[in-house]
C-alpha cells in the first residue's frame, strides 16, 4: 500500500537464490534437532509467502530424515487486530486456511517471510488456537527485520537484518514471484507508515 | 484475485444492488470464501473475532425466517452481540415512527442495523438520517441485495466446479428466472447483479406478472417456459406469493401449474447442465416439483449455506472498512 508510493531510492540484496538454499537447509537441520519425531510436526505457512518457505522445509526435512512432515496454510486475516481497530483496509484475502489433519497434541512450526511487527504471529496463534489446543507452537521466519511491536521471537531465524523504519524488506520466491532473492529497499524519510509485520 | 488494483469497501449501507459496481459486487463475492471456510471446521471453534463487542440488530417487519436466521447466525459467527426487533414486539404497534425505533436503537449503540420492511425505500430513508451500518435484508418490491449476491456466489461456485476453472465467472451464462416478476425483489436484485456480473438473463412468467418495460434492466422476456429454459444453465424459480392470489393476476392456481411449473415434464426442454435454485420458502409442486427440488440438480440448500457466509462478508466489509465511524 503506502511502501508502493514512496520512491525506492535504493535497493540491494540482501540474501541471493544461493544463500536462501543454505538458509533454509539450516534452518530445516534445525527443526530436526529440537523435533526428533517429524509425525508429530506440522508445518503452517502463513499466506501467502509462508507457504512456498513451508513447502521447501517440509521437502528438506523430507530429504534429511525419510519423512515428510504436514503441511497446511494459514490466512491469519480473520484474526488482524488492524482490521477490527480500523487501522488497515479491507482488502481481498490472499487465500483462505487450509489443513486437512488435527493440530490438537502436535508441535506447529509456523512459517513466515518476513517478522517485523509480530503482529501476523499474533493473529496466527489465535486463528491457530481455534482450531485446536497444538501441543507447542514455534516460529520459522526467513528474515527478521526488527521493530517488534509485541513479545514474539523466532525458534527458526534465516536472516536478521537492521533496516530503518520505512525501508521496505521484499522477499521474492520462485513461486509466488518468478525469483529467489530479498532485497532491501531503501526509501525516503517519507512520513511515518504502517508496518507489515 | 488481487491481481489488478484492489477495490476497497467504501459503502457505510448495503441498500442495493442497483448502486453497487461490478467491482463491488465481485470484492463481496471474492471476501465471502474465507468465511464459508469458518462454518466448516469440523473440530474447533466456528467463530471469528471480527465484530467482537458489536451490536448487530435484526429488525423485521415482515414474517422471514431463513434470512432473519441467516443473518443472526452470521453474526454471531463473526462473534457479534445480536437482537432482535420483530413488528409484533416492537413500539411500532403503538405509533411510533421508524426514525424514532431507530434513534432508540442507537441509543443503545448499535453498529450494523438489518431492516426488513414491506415499504420499497425504508432502508435508505433510515440509512441517510442515521449513524448505524444499515442492511437492507429485503424492502417491499424494491430490492434483497443479500440474496442476489448469495444466488451469484452459488452460481459461480458451481461454474468453476463444472468447468473446473477457479477464476472463471458469470459472463455468458445463462439465467432463466421463472414467476412472479413483478412483486418479486429477489427477481429486481438478481437481475442487477447478474447483468452486472455479465450473465444473460432471461424472465418468464404471466403477462400480468411481468413488470411493464423490464425489458429496459437488459434482460430478453418471454411467456413460453420451454423457450426460456431451453439453453439455461441457472433454472431460477421464484415463489408463488399465494397471498396475491386474491388480486386475480392469475385465473387459477392449477392453470400457473399447467403453464409454467418446473417439473420432470417441462425440464426436459433445458439442458442436462441446468442446475435449479429458488429463494425459498418453496411451494412445493406448486412452482416447483418436490422432486426437483430434492433431487440432484438443486443448489437450493447450498444458497442457504452460502448465505451465511455472504452475510458475514457484508458485515465485515461494512463495520471494518473504516467507513462512517
Amino acid at each position: 500500500m503506502n511502501e508502493r508510493e514512496s520512491p525506492v531510492l535504493e535497493e540491494t540484496v540482501v540474501m541471493n537464490a544461493d544463500a536462501m538454499v543454505e538458509v533454509l537447509h539450516r534452518m530445516a537441520q534445525e527443526i530436526i534437532v529440537d523435533n526428533p519425531d517429524i509425525d508429530a510436526v506440522a508445518l503452517l505457512g502463513i499466506l501467502k509467502r509462508g507457504r512456498p518457505l513451508a513447502d521447501r522445509l517440509a521437502k528438506l526435512i523430507h530429504g534429511m530424515t525419510g519423512k515428510m512432515p504436514r503441511v497446511g496454510s494459514l490466512a491469519t486475516t480473520l484474526y488482524r487486530d488492524d482490521l477490527r481497530s480500523g487501522v488497515a483496509k479491507v482488502k481481498p484475502a490472499l487465500g483462505n486456511t487450509y489443513f486437512d489433519f488435527r493440530i490438537d497434541n502436535i508441535t506447529v512450526v509456523l512459517v513466515d517471510d518476513v517478522l517485523a511487527a509480530g503482529r501476523t504471529i499474533r493473529a496466527a496463534m489465535d486463528e491457530l488456537m481455534d482450531y485446536g489446543r497444538p501441543q507447542r507452537i514455534q516460529l520459522a521466519c526467513l528474515i527478521d527485520r526488527g521493530g517488534r511491536q509485541l513479545p514474539i521471537q523466532p525458534d527458526y531465524l534465516g536472516w536478521s537484518v537492521s533496516v530503518g523504519p520505512q525501508d521496505h524488506v521484499s522477499v521474492r520466491l520462485a513461486e509466488t514471484d518468478g525469483q529467489d532473492v530479498v532485497l532491501l529497499e531503501k526509501k525516503s524519510a517519507a512520513p511515518r507508515e504502517e508496518e507489515k509485520s | 484475485m488481487g491481481n489488478a488494483t484492489p477495490v476497497t469497501w467504501t459503502r457505510k449501507d448495503l441498500i442495493g444492488i442497483e448502486e453497487l459496481s461490478r467491482e463491488e459486487i465481485e470484492l463481496v463475492l471474492d471476501t465471502a470464501p474465507q468465511f464459508a471456510a469458518v462454518s466448516v471446521r469440523d473440530s474447533g471453534i466456528k467463530k471469528v473475532p471480527l465484530l467482537q463487542g458489536r451490536l448487530v440488530v435484526n429488525w423485521f417487519y415482515e414474517p422471514s425466517t431463513r434470512t432473519r436466521t441467516s443473518f443472526e447466525l452470521a453474526a454471531k459467527r463473526l462473534s457479534a452481540d445480536t437482537l432482535s426487533i420483530t413488528a409484533s414486539t416492537s413500539s411500532l404497534v403503538k405509533g411510533e415512527t421508524l426514525h424514532d425505533t431507530l434513534a432508540n436503537i442507537e441509543a443503545m449503540h448499535s453498529d450494523v442495523v438489518v431492516i426488513r420492511h414491506p415499504c420499497a425505500g425504508a432502508p435508505l430513508i433510515l440509512a441517510r438520517r442515521h449513524r448505524s451500518h444499515i442492511i437492507n435484508a429485503g424492502d417491499g418490491r424494491h430490492e434483497h441485495p443479500t440474496q442476489a449476491l448469495l444466488d451469484a456466489l452459488t452460481m459461480r461456485d458451481h461454474i468453476r466446479k463444472l468447468r473446473n476453472e477457479p477464476d472463471a465467472g458469470l459472463d455468458g451464462l445463462r439465467v432463466a428466472i421463472i414467476g412472479d416478476i413483478s412483486h418479486s425483489r429477489v427477481a429486481r436484485s438478481n437481475i442487477w447483479c447478474l447483468r452486472k456480473l455479465g450473465a444473460r438473463v432471461v424472465l418468464c412468467g404471466p403477462a400480468t406478472l411481468m413488470p411493464p418495460r423490464v425489458g429496459q434492466m437488459g434482460v430478453d422476456v418471454t411467456t413460453d417456459l420451454r423457450e426460456a429454459i431451453s439453453d439455461a444453465d441457472i433454472i431460477y424459480a421464484l415463489r408463488i406469493q399465494l397471498e396475491r392470489q386474491k388480486s386475480c393476476l392469475f385465473p387459477s392456481l392449477r392453470e400457473y401449474i399447467r403453464v409454467f411449473r418446473i417439473d420432470q415434464e417441462s425440464i426436459k426442454a433445458a439442458p442436462e447442465r441446468a442446475l435449479i435454485m429458488h429463494p425459498g420458502p418453496i411451494n412445493r409442486d406448486i412452482e416447483l416439483a418436490a422432486s426437483l427440488a430434492d433431487g440432484p440438480r438443486s443448489v437450493i440448500l447450498e444458497q442457504v449455506t452460502n448465505g451465511v457466509a455472504v452475510r458475514m462478508a457484508i458485515m465485515h466489509l461494512l463495520v471494518n472498512s473504516g467507513v462512517g465511524t
